[in-house]
């Protein structure tokens, strides 16, 4: 039985009414709501300590400096990296990734080198990468899945080659919720000499993550998946390569020593951190990272796993159910259901169940490729965190079943 | 909300089993229609003589609404002079936005006007002026040959 009820008190949003109906919110992929010590964290920024950062001899100002280098050290320890000058805030992941992309990609990527990625990639691990190699010449090549919609393992084996320079993979897709095997497919990257990027927006909200045990290079994610504020996110990159990066945006903050013609850069993570930063945001992601920790990711794994074996039975027994990535046997499922229901479009099933009060994301998840590839237009996603309940599933499943109804489709 | 007034048997049927859903043999204009945010696909056809949209037809994939509304929007257009067409396209706009809602006035938008209710889901405006949209720019796309 999910013991979520108690967090729900936390999360003022989730008290609301959507469409007359309580609220029953199952889009956490696409972000989470934010309890209050999170939002408290803000207002106790704004409203106690809001100075620029680093510009002032001033007591405020060194308050607000504090907020933001310990921000960074909470990131380090949460995503067990080496170094807290390693730990870049960003706005957000697809930030992150672009950082990697403009700053290591287009510097170390050459004519003919190719770039591997997986299908399942989010536009923001995709895109970027596709620039890079139009830009270099280089190749953009995919590793493509099994019939159960994990990575194919030979395709791994057979993609990453001695051509290849750099290989970027998001470690839970965000419309298959499958767990990639992150470490396997480094392993596979270093012994060919190339950078693995690691894409933690699905995961680092649901799971202990430890960069140095993945042996990823990057690691990129927003905090507003994970109980934060929007805009503030995090690229993680191994000191020996941020170091030897140029800057990726430039100005205030990041210089050394400025001239009329040259200019000497900081050093990190200062470098990468041009302008004024989201102080109030880091402030937030703080209180994110006290909150999670002090449920601890087993509970919060615990209770993902309780939904889905509780919603995944009963959607199988709707015959006009079409699942996908459910079919997983190697325990490596998140609370990511994307489903489609026959004969109706998502858009149109998200607003049935909108009426209805429960929020799910329908369309293309930021995933065409993928979605060309499982030869679907769209899809619709119901996505899990620990706040939400059985009750909320029993919800959802009791709107499903009206949806061909109202679409007059009969049962 | 409206929601059974929007998903009506009718625009249910017509989304199934659309008349207008075919390629035409000599169009003198094609354009693609996308609502990048959802993968409503429309692919808009016209054969304009002398200023008059002799025949129109579209082929895609996209929501109830979407499909709907573009079969509805040909049924509206065909045979019209491209100045009518662009009478009715602002009327239809002035209806989504709620600018016009005196149902005397809409009665010229015929099936359409069923389409009305949809300005309560702000969601789904894009699904419904996707085709609208998409004949704006293939009426420029034309005008400019
Ligand atoms: C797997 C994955 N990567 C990247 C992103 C991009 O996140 P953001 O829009 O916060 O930059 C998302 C979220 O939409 C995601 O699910
Ligand atoms: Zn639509």
């Amino acid at each position: 039985m999910s013991d979520s009820q108690e967090f729900r008190k936390d999360f003022p949003l989730l008290g609301q009414k959507m469409n007359g109906k309580p609220l029953v919110y199952l889009d956490n992929g696409a972000t989470t709501q934010k309890p209050e010590s999170v939002i408290q964290s803000m207002c106790g920024y704004y409203g106690g300590c809001n100075a620029n950062p680093h510009r002032g001899a001033y007591a405020l100002s060194v308050e607000a400096t504090d907020i933001y280098e310990n921000a960074r050290v909470r990131v380090q320890r949460f995503i067990h990296a080496p170094a807290a000058r390693e730990v870049i805030f960003t706005k957000n992941a697809t930030e992150a990734l672009n950082l990697a992309a403009y700053s290591y990609g287009m510097t170390n990527i050459g004519s003919g080198d190719e770039i591997v990625i997986t299908i399942a990639e989010h536009h923001s691990n995709l895109v970027p990468w596709q620039q890079v190699a139009k830009a270099k010449g280089a190749v953009l090549k995919y590793i493509y899945l099994e019939a159960d919609g994990n990575l194919s393992t030979d395709d791994i084996a057979a993609k990453i080659t001695p051509k290849t320079k750099l290989v970027a993979v998001t470690q839970v897709s965000n419309v298959l919720g499958l767990v990639n095997p992150v470490r396997e497919i480094a392993a596979r990257a270093h012994a060919v000499g190339a950078v693995l990027v690691v894409d933690g927006s699905q995961s680092v909200a649901h799971m202990a993550v430890d960069v140095q045990e993945l042996d990823a290079d990057f690691f990129a994610f927003s905090g507003h998946k994970m109980l934060s504020p929007m805009g503030i996110g995090v690229l993680w990159g191994r000191a020996a390569l941020l170091d030897a990066m140029p800057p990726f945006l430039t100005g205030g903050d990041m210089i050394e020593y400025v001239t009329e013609q040259h200019t000497d850069f900081a050093e990190l993570p200062a470098k990468f951190e041009a302008g004024t930063q989201n102080v109030g945001g880091a402030a937030g992601l703080t209180a994110a990272i006290d909150y999670l920790e002090k449920i601890g990711f087993d509970r919060i794994g615990a209770i993902e796993k309780d939904l889905l074996d509780y919603a995944l039975p009963q959607l199988r027994q709707l015959p006009f159910i079409t699942l996908y990535g459910c079919d997983t046997t190697q325990n490596n499922k998140t609370g990511i259901i994307t489903f489609n229901v026959k004969d109706v479009h998502p858009h149109d099933v998200a607003t049935i169940l909108d009426a209805e009060g429960v929020a799910v994301r329908a369309g293309h998840h930021c995933a065409q490729p993928l979605m060309q590839y499982l030869g679907v237009n769209a899809t619709c996603r119901a996505s899990f965190y620990f706040y939400n309940t059985r009750e909320d599933v029993d919800r959802w499943i009791a709107a499903l079943k009206k949806v061909r109804e109202v679409m007059h489709l009969g049962a | 909300m409206g929601l059974e007034a929007i998903y009506t048997e009718l625009i249910a049927e017509q989304s199934r089993n659309p008349e207008n859903k075919h390629h035409l043999t000599a169009p003198t204009v094609v354009l693609k229609g996308r609502n990048p945010s959802c993968g409503d696909e429309i692919s808009l056809e016209l054969r304009v003589e002398n200023d008059r949209i002799a025949d129109a037809a579209f082929t895609g994939v996209g929501c109830a609404i979407s499909q709907a509304s573009t079969s509805m929007m040909i049924d509206l257009i065909k045979g019209k002079t491209v100045a009518e067409a662009k009478r009715l396209m602002a009327l239809f706009f002035g209806m989504i936005k709620r600018e016009i809602t005196d149902d005397a006035v809409l009665e010229e938008l015929d099936e359409a006007a069923a389409l009305k209710n949809v300005a309560n889901l702000p969601a789904r405006v894009k699904c419904a002026v996707l085709s609208w949209h998409t004949l704006e720019d293939a009426l420029q796309t034309e005008k400019e040959k």
